[in-house]
């Protein structure tokens, strides 16, 4: 199964403390496997890209940071608004000298600052701008660029440019420059994804900016269910756990046969730990029945007890590309 | 070093504690938690929360964002009320309270004041010590105020973004763009004139000149009616200086999370403000067997390899995993004491349920008070 087989743009949201940023870098990985060019952009001057990847600092300027299994490549940008509004600038009217002027004088900051749309259509702009080069077939274009994107509350906004330059620009280039970035970002182009835990108020958040990114026209792609612990226990011996019924002399000799010894220390540990590990299965089932009941694709990542390093990321990509995600 | 937090809810000299960490910590619950313990330690507490998750909200028992603290009920020994921060509904106040009905019309009617007051980078933080501000100054009614903030891009955005947006609406910048018939050259220069010349152009290409109106005409209206907004934001900011403040850091056992509690305890560092403790949300508990996780994954294994005792095997394997989970934590968490040794440290084990009603936020709020966690 071949998911979003034309979205080149991959939009990475989630709440905070989800690991938005994770899921995007292993996207990245996954997108890239296979000879694959993939860009992974941040625009929140976060450095989270980089802290990551454990490289210096990200420029304004696109690098190279890793490779994907089988001859991909993974780039890189964390996109600034001052200096995507220089790019913007230069573009439209051939003023990056004079622009740059302005920035010494606070004035690019005061523009962003005056019309906050305005900051939101240069961001998304410039991830458009990169994406519409694999059209155009030039040498700097890349099969996919994922955006690792403000949080689940502010996405909609973020990404419904038109409607953020609305009270802006009824005419004129910002109005032209919203428009076609919204020509990407509200079709095929473009897959979104919400990031979440399996826990009751994540779950409501991107629900709900689930229905707020469809009501707006906003293409959503899939789900990420991240950190989740798979079940140690079958169904029936959870039920048993968290009734407290688990067999405690069955527990006690297959304890000794292990080669260790069953003090009752250790066989309470057990049975206290696979009750709260039962209970929190079953909420986490809850939860998942919701997000499936929304009928979009789910992709469940494991919580890496070792937690979040480059390696991890390669194992959460693999996941990704074992569940379809990537590929021709 | 252990966090006595009832040491701090019941001194009567802190009137305000602020929670702060980043997103997704448990911020919110952690500030309602603190104030339902505080109220039935005695005090007359009022808890302001910026954007809470419907449930918890009902947990106690808000039911609308309406701006105003509303009396929690079932609370003995002291006091509690809540309230749902509006920022937009703060703005119009302030605005409401400084003006003329005329001019207060004009201004709340302005779409440059209705971008500013409902979308702008800083204002709901600008608007949550507004907020703290008249409540503290309402100190008849209140004796601990404790205030969740915002979720904003990176912790310090509470501190920093009041002045900063008050130096904006204040600066000079905006002055001369929005009245360049009064003088855009004067006293700048001529090299600089020609510099706003360009700026101008180059701005109201970008915005459109309706917005530069607005804009001026908001600077011209709201000038006369009070101060400086960089003042305003000073003045709450001193507030926050103040002994009478103490400031809990929120986070969980996470990289991210850790990173930016100690940003925020370096800048209170830096700037003296009161730093009570760190509170380390959903750490892992794990009961102590005595046991390695290599004795413990070996014993499993030959109970696999052996095809005997599946139930046991996974029970092994899940205390295993659990061990090297806190063990992670506690390197994260050890790495952060080591930087900042004074800070202290409250650990609260991972609940396996959301808060749904003041029994739960009880629970927690014993949990912040539980000196014998053993973790």
């Amino acid at each position: 199964m071949h998911y979003w087989p034309k979205a080149t743009l991959h939009v990475v949201t989630g709440k905070g403390g989800t690991g938005k940023t994770t899921v995007a870098a292993a996207l990245a990985i996954a997108l890239a496997k296979d000879g694959h060019r993939a860009i992974l952009m941040e625009v929140e001057g976060r450095q989270g890209i980089a802290q990551l990847f454990d490289t210096p600092p990200l420029p304004y300027e696109e690098r190279k940071i890793a490779v994907a299994p089988g001859g991909g490549e993974v780039w890189a940008l964390a996109i600034d608004t001052e200096d995507a509004l220089l790019d913007y600038l230069e573009m439209f009217y051939k003023l990056r000298r004079a622009g740059s002027a302005l920035k010494k004088m606070g004035a690019v900051d005061f523009a962003t600052t005056i019309a906050p749309g305005l900051r939101d259509v240069l961001l998304t702009g410039k991830a458009c701008e990169v994406v519409k080069r694999k059209e155009k077939k030039q040498d700097n274009a890349y099969d996919y660029v994922i955006l690792d994107a403000p949080p689940t509350g502010r996405i909609t906004r973020f990404l419904n440019v038109n409607g953020e330059v609305s009270g802006l620009a009824k005419v004129g280039p910002i109005k032209t420059h919203a428009d076609s970035v919204m020509n990407v970002i509200a079709s095929e182009q473009t897959a979104i994804h919400v990031v979440t835990l399996l826990e009751e108020m994540p779950v409501q958040e991107t629900l709900d900016g689930v229905n707020e990114l469809a009501a707006a026209g906003l293409p959503v792609g899939g789900i990420f269910v991240n950190m989740t612990r798979p079940p140690q226990l079958d169904s029936q011996q959870r039920a048993m756990a968290i009734a407290g019924e688990l067999p405690k002399s069955e527990i006690e000799s297959e304890i000794s046969q292990s080669g260790l010894t069953p003090t009752t220390q250790l066989i309470a540990a057990l049975i206290t730990e696979a009750s709260d590990h039962a209970e929190r299965v079953e909420l986490e089932e809850t939860e998942l029945e919701r997000l499936i009941s929304r009928g979009l694709p789910i992709f469940v990542l494991p919580l890496l007890p070792g937690g979040i390093d480059l390696g991890a990321l390669y194992e959460l990509a693999a996941i990704m590309s074992d569940s379809g995600i990537g590929g021709e | 070093m252990a966090l006595d937090i009832d040491a701090i809810l019941t001194n009567p000299d802190k009137h305000i504690i602020v929670c702060t960490g980043s997103g997704g910590v448990g911020k919110t619950t952690t500030a309602a938690a603190l104030g339902l313990r505080a109220a039935e330690l005695g005090r007359n507490v009022c808890v302001l929360t910026i954007d809470p998750a419907r449930r918890l909200a009902q947990a106690m028992g808000l039911t609308e964002l309406d701006n105003t603290p509303r009396p929690v009920a079932g609370i003995s020994n002291g006091s509690l009320s809540a309230m749902m921060l509006d920022m937009k509904r703060t703005f119009d106040e302030v605005v409401e309270s400084h003006s003329d009905p005329e001019r207060a019309e004009k201004i709340l009617s302005n779409p440059f004041y209705q971008a500013l007051s409902s979308s702008f980078a800083g204002t709901q933080e600008y608007m949550a010590m507004e907020k703290l501000g008249q409540l503290r100054a309402d100190a008849s009614q209140w004796d601990l105020i404790i205030v969740d903030t915002p979720p904003s891009r990176n912790a310090l955005d509470f501190l920093d973004a009041p002045a900063r947006l008050g130096s904006f609406l204040d600066g000079r910048l905006i002055r001369i763009i929005t009245a360049p018939a009064r003088g855009a050259g004067r006293g700048i220069g001529r090299l600089a004139a020609l510099g706003f010349g360009i700026f101008t152009n180059v701005l109201s290409k970008l915005l459109g000149a309706q917005v530069l109106a607005d804009v001026g005409n908001f600077v011209a209206d709201i000038d006369t009616t009070f101060g400086g907004f960089r003042e305003r934001a000073d003045a709450t900011y001193a507030l926050l200086k103040d002994s009478g403040t103490e400031f809990i850091v929120v986070a969980t056992p996470e990289r991210d999370a850790l990173r930016e509690a100690a940003y925020f305890v370096e800048r209170l560092n830096q700037d003296s403000m009161p730093l009570g403790g760190l509170i380390l949300n959903r750490v892992q508990e794990v009961p102590e067997t005595g046991l390695t996780q290599d004795q413990l994954l070996a014993a499993a294994q030959k109970l696999t390899a052996e095809g005997s005792g599946p139930l046991t095997a996974a029970l092994l394997e899940l205390h295993a995993q659990r061990m090297e989970i806190k063990e992670r934590q506690k390197h994260l968490s050890a790495r952060f004491t080591a930087a900042h040794p004074n800070v202290a440290v409250q650990p609260i084990p991972a609940m396996p349920q959301d808060v749904h009603d003041l029994a739960g936020l009880r629970e927690i709020g014993a949990a912040l008070a539980n000196q014998e966690i053993n973790w």
